[in-house]
């Protein structure tokens, strides 16, 4: 076995050390999984073997579960299409889990660091667990995050121990325990100090060893109660409704795990396995775990890696940026690269107005320390590296330039020549804009190859993506800088070439302007935000729109027909919004006046004048009709990310996707826009967007790119997948 | 085929459906016997000539278990060729009860049978029974399950009916009930429930407050605030995303009381009751269900009219009389929206909201209720209908004969 090694001691106690050769952290890949069947079978025919006790042999800890590149690719479990093949290989854990459980010797988990997923599930199949004591120790089942179902066990045991009403947040939100939560809840059974866990488990088997599962003793009884007991049916009553309002029907994880619960805690242990198995299955093949595995584990995790850079450029260590403009935005920045220990001078025309910047640096300081999360030390030290100034000399020595002032073409211009003088050869030329293409901007530059788009996303400390945006005359090298840039203060970023709005701005607005067409067709505006929240999005249209700005939104259609001239295309709800903004004043919950009013007390509340200037055609829906409403909003965006592949604007899949769900909140069950597409079938998706077209407009027609794709039969990751991979 | 007759309707009083409620001491395997007692007493009846007792109870579990309708039959020393059923369509049961025990005399299965309806829910409580529907996530999440509290506020959101419209609602059933009360109308089919000992215990509607104001009901908070704002106004809004906000204004003072009760129906072929000497005092014209939106859950009663309506080439204004099981306030505000009936031929005695809802037994009372009230104003039609758990409507029309 090249994944466990086997020590009996003096007492017949077989140490099991755990530890995947070439990894940091255990996994149960393949070839672990097959090697635990193989182990259960030595442990039950060695009679040399009194009781076993599994630990790790990685300092990062037990085992962090499934191996999410194996289970997510295609030829994972369950691709291949023959069902009673799949039941077999998705059951071999839980069979030989259960074999353990059942091998009549009593079998201790010491664990020593985290357990997540399978590598809990492991745990949960002995008969006693003893963790350190450390409260940075995660114990948990993290699966319903990427659209999985633990199929190791896991919604079997926990809910036996737990009781289903304790146990439904960390089977169906992932949420994990410390030890000395999971001790409470029964989950472990001791909680040692670190370094003495096996010894621990040890004694145990020495002293007690009882060998027999709880759920497999005559008097078991399901804490809380079954499905069917007099207090269990209303934890599955109110659950089931839990379960939609926050999940909106659309991941079918969370759904097969209430399921597996409901049915498995009705059955004896051995059955209940084989259903956890077939909902593990049922999952594990459905769309939205594959897109999700994919897009926020995978593709999180290599462009987390930096797949976006290209090669050949040394690594850039940036130690000292200058933000220019201590707004919102510039004093977010320095915040976010102060914790990642890179000293930031931050800008602005007066001392007083950088000075304010910083002061939202040291409000958030101040809650983490007050939280426990920061020492004050570390805290003053962090807070030491933000700068600020209103002198442009200060720039000197910085490696990087964010400019983050006014969407404004002369005010960027002018803060970029005062900050290029001061800059050495080589350091790079970041603007924070959301709209203004980069190309533009970078004239005001007498450096446009080392000028680049650093669009930030707001609130900057708590959104995870930064989009950079490549100038037509933009280097590699600056490319490979920025990266490095973004990397260091922990951020996601991807990479897009420039046109109006972008990649994710562009995609985004489509989500409002659609639910703008939905308000012209004369939609109930309760419709239109109630089927968009269902859809998967943050939030509906109407009150996104009202987050972001009427009058912004307002301008931007202004500057864009300005802009576009005779191209630009006048929609019936131009109109509304002009009233809106021009005739009632009504610019968004900034003013607490939008398409909602906003009281001081109380919820907000749609504002009654909306059905004077967009008067209500159609009161109420039918599932088909919200059905029709959710395709538009999705599609919408969809269709528009589609483009952006057509145009250029974007060339990486895992990109568009990371980009979309971080970025702007595009629907996560999905896995991004182009894995939805992928998803339905590129061929289906054309057929889709043309009758759309027919009904509402242009805006629906597929770019030729995906007629095309049609026509091949290829999808989005096979097509553009290959490229990328080539090109990192 | 043959013409179903009603010779006779006997129901209990409903007693107050708590541990205090006169009837919490007298099983419900009693109240059944003592239905098909009183209709062997009051009709010299020759039990052996019934082919079938179809009883409704809607928590079939604990006493009311094991097919309680064959053992109240042997309880009640009926013959003991007598068969007997229990049935469950939720609240519709004692209706559907009826329409089967007619349906089985239409079709020649019997020439004499029993439908009718049991249940004490102080001693059985509502939702004894389980079941998949609202607990299993397969059925829960597909149908949008809601409880009908909420499903009911859920209507009057979407039909705009306020708290005062549904308070007046019932303040006006109370009225009619204490007025009918008053009247001595229920007294033909009303049978004293007798003790152990053979002594009365109730004989009448144990929660009909005649006293009930505006006023009164006021004080009383809505019941579905807040299991609606746990979770199922989220359910109901994305059901009906026209909601913006839930109304909730249905509480204990509009919607039906919980009690305990039975109900007997006995109806039978013209040449059987000729043969026994009973007086047919209506005939049944007509009988359907129908399913509905199992979220909205009980907008039944309007769509099962319509149908049934139509295919007795009827209009809604060829029915004198209309009763509509008072679920909730607003469910029958809705049919009489939708169906434009005017509330003067709308549960002219009152209904549920004051006198109760034993679930298995109502809709069997109810129909005798109509048949009593046919006779006392002299008028020919009456449809009864019911609201009905998981999305359903039954419906009966009756005529004088």
């Amino acid at each position: 076995m090249e994944n466990f090694k086997i020590e009996v001691d003096g007492d017949g106690i077989a140490l099991v050390t755990f530890d995947v050769p070439g990894r940091t952290m255990n996994t149960l890949t393949a070839s672990v999984i097959r090697e635990i069947g193989e182990l259960v079978e030595t442990i039950k025919s060695d009679a040399a073997i009194k009781g076993v006790v599994f630990t790790s042999g990685k300092t990062t800890g037990f085992c962090a579960g499934a191996d999410l590149g194996e289970l997510g690719g295609s030829g994972g479990i369950g691709g291949g299409g023959d069902l009673k093949a799949a039941f077999d290989a998705g059951f071999a854990l839980n069979k030989s889990f259960r074999a353990l459980e059942t091998s009549g010797k009593p079998v201790a988990a010491a664990i020593n660091g985290l357990a997540l997923g399978g590598g809990l599930e492991f745990t949960l199949a002995c008969h006693y667990r003893v963790v350190a004591d450390n409260p940075k120790i995660q114990l948990g089942l993290p699966e319903a995050k990427v659209g999985l179902l633990p199929g190791g066990g896991g919604t079997q045991r926990l809910t036996r121990l737990m009781g289903v009403m304790a146990a439904a947040p960390y089977l169906l939100e992932g949420k994990s325990m410390k030890p000395a939560e999971a001790l409470g809840f029964k989950v472990v059974h001791e909680v040692v100090p670190a370094g003495t866990e096996v010894e621990a488990a040890k004694t145990w088997i020495k002293t007690k060893g009882d060998p027999v599962a709880p759920w497999d003793k005559k008097d078991f009884k399901i804490p809380g109660g079954g499905p069917y007991s007099a207090g269990g049916s209303q934890v599955f009553v109110m659950g089931n409704a839990m379960l939609r309002k926050t999940t909106y029907g659309n991941y079918p994880a969370q759904l097969n795990i209430m399921k597996a619960v409901y049915e498995g805690l009705q059955v004896p242990f051995d059955a209940a396995i084989r259903i956890e198995t077939r909902y593990f299955l049922k999952t594990l093949m459905s769309p939205q775990a594959k897109g999700m595995i994919r897009t926020l584990f995978l593709s999180l995790q290599e462009l987390g890696k930096g797949a976006g850079r290209p090669a050949g450029v040394p690594h850039y260590d940036v130690k000292k940026v200058a933000v220019l403009g201590a707004g919102m935005m510039g004093a977010g920045i320095a915040y976010v690269q102060a914790m990642a220990g890179i000293e930031t001078v931050l800008i602005d025309q007066t001392q007083e107005a950088a000075d304010k910047g910083k002061g939202y640096a040291e409000g958030l300081v101040k809650k983490a320390v007050s939280r426990g999360k920061l020492t004050q030390e570390k805290g003053d030290a962090i807070l030491a590296l933000i700068h600020p100034t209103a002198d442009y000399a200060n720039v000197k020595g910085s490696d990087l330039v964010v400019e983050a002032v006014f969407e404004n073409r002369d005010v960027k211009a002018q803060v970029t020549k005062l900050a290029e003088a001061q800059l050495a050869e080589g350091a790079i030329f970041g603007s924070n804009t959301s709209t203004l293409p980069i190309t533009g901007l970078a004239k005001a530059s007498v450096r446009p190859k080392d000028f680049i788009g650093i669009h930030f996303f707001s609130p900057v400390d708590k959104m995870g993506l930064v989009e950079i945006i490549m100038g037509e005359e933009t280097s590699q090298e600056a490319l490979a800088k920025s990266i490095d840039y973004v990397l260091k203060i922990k951020k996601t970023p991807i990479v897009v070439n420039d046109s109006r709005g972008f990649y994710t701005s562009r995609c985004f607005g489509t989500f409002v302007q659609e639910g703008m067409e939905l308000l012209a067709d004369g939609y109930a505006p309760a419709i239109i935000d109630n089927v968009g929240r269902a859809t998967g999005m943050p939030r509906g249209p109407l009150e996104m729109h009202d987050d972001v700005a009427l009058d912004l939104s307002y301008k931007i259609a202004q500057q864009t027909k300005k802009d576009l001239g005779d191209k630009y295309e006048e929609r019936p709800f131009t109109a509304i919004i002009e009233k809106m903004v021009e005739g009632e004043g009504r610019y968004g919950r900034k003013n607490g006046k939008g398409f909602y009013d906003y009281p001081e007390n109380g919820p907000k509340t749609l504002w009654p004048g909306l059905a004077q200037l967009a008067p209500t055609k159609i009161a109420e829906v039918d599932k088909a009709g919200i059905e029709e409403i959710r395709t538009r909003l999705l599609y919408r965006q969809a269709v528009e990310a589609a483009r952006c592949f057509e145009e250029n604007v974007i060339t990486d899949p895992r990109e568009a996707d990371v980009g979309a769900i971080l970025g702007w909140g595009f629907a996560p069950w999905t896995g991004g826009p182009i894995s939805l597409i992928d998803g339905v079938g590129v061929a289906k998706f054309v057929e889709a967007c043309d009758q759309l077209a027919q009904k509402y407009g242009a805006r629906f027609a597929p770019p030729a790119l995906l007629r095309d794709m049609a026509a091949k039969g290829e999808t989005f990751y096979g097509r553009f997948g290959a490229k990328t991979k080539a090109a990192a | 085929m043959a013409d179903a007759y009603i010779f006779d309707a006997v129901r209990t009083p409903r007693g107050k459906g708590k541990k205090d409620g006169s009837l919490h001491e007298i099983t419900a395997l009693s109240l059944a016997t003592q239905v098909l007692e009183n209709l062997r007493e009051r009709n010299n009846l020759d039990t052996s000539k019934v082919d079938d007792v179809v009883l409704g109870c809607v928590a079939p579990v604990g006493e009311q278990g094991s097919d309680i309708a064959r053992t109240a039959v042997l309880t009640a020393d009926y013959a003991e060729s007598v068969a007997g059923v229990q049935i469950n369509r939720f609240c519709a049961s004692g209706l559907e009860a009826v329409n089967m025990a007619a349906a089985k005399v239409i079709s020649g299965e019997a020439e004499l049978a029993i439908g009718g309806g049991v249940e004490s829910m102080s001693r059985v409580p509502m939702g004894s029974d389980g079941g998949a529907w609202p607990t299993d996530p397969s059925s829960a999440f597909k149908t949008y399950f809601m409880p009908q509290g909420v499903s009911a506020d859920l209507i009057a959101t979407l039909y705009g009916f306020s708290r005062d419209d549904v308070d007046a609602y019932a303040v006006e059933s109370q009225k009619r009930a204490a007025a009918a009360w008053a009247d001595g109308r229920f007294k033909k089919s009303v049978i004293p429930v007798k003790d152990q000992l053979g002594l009365t215990i109730l004989d009448h509607d144990e929660t009909v407050r005649g006293a009930t104001t505006m006023q009164t009901l006021a004080s009383l908070n809505p019941s579905f605030t807040g299991m609606g704002e746990m979770a199922f106004d989220a359910v109901a809004t994305q059901r009906y995303p026209q909601v913006e906000r839930m109304n909730h204004v249905h509480h204990a003072g509009n919607s039906s009381g919980i009690v305990d009760g039975a109900a007997g129906v006995l109806i039978g072929t013209k040449e059987m009751g000729e043969a026994l000497g009973l007086k047919a005092r209506a005939r049944i014209k007509g009988m359907a269900s129908i399913g509905s939106e199992p979220s909205i859950m009980l907008t039944g009663p309007s769509l099962v009219t319509e149908k049934l309506l139509k295919k007795l080439g009827m209009e809604v204004g060829d029915i004198d009389l209309y009763e509509l099981n008072e679920a909730f306030a607003a469910v029958v505000l809705r049919m009489m929206q939708a169906l434009d009936i005017p509330h003067e031929k709308m549960n002219v005695n009152g209904g549920a909201i004051a006198m109760g809802h034993p679930l298995g037994a109502t809709g069997a009372m109810i129909l005798g209720t109509m048949v009593d009230e046919l006779e006392r104003s002299d008028k020919e039609t009456a449809l009864i209908t019911l609201c009905v758990g998981a999305g359903m409507g039954t419906a009966t029309v009756i005529e004088r004969v």
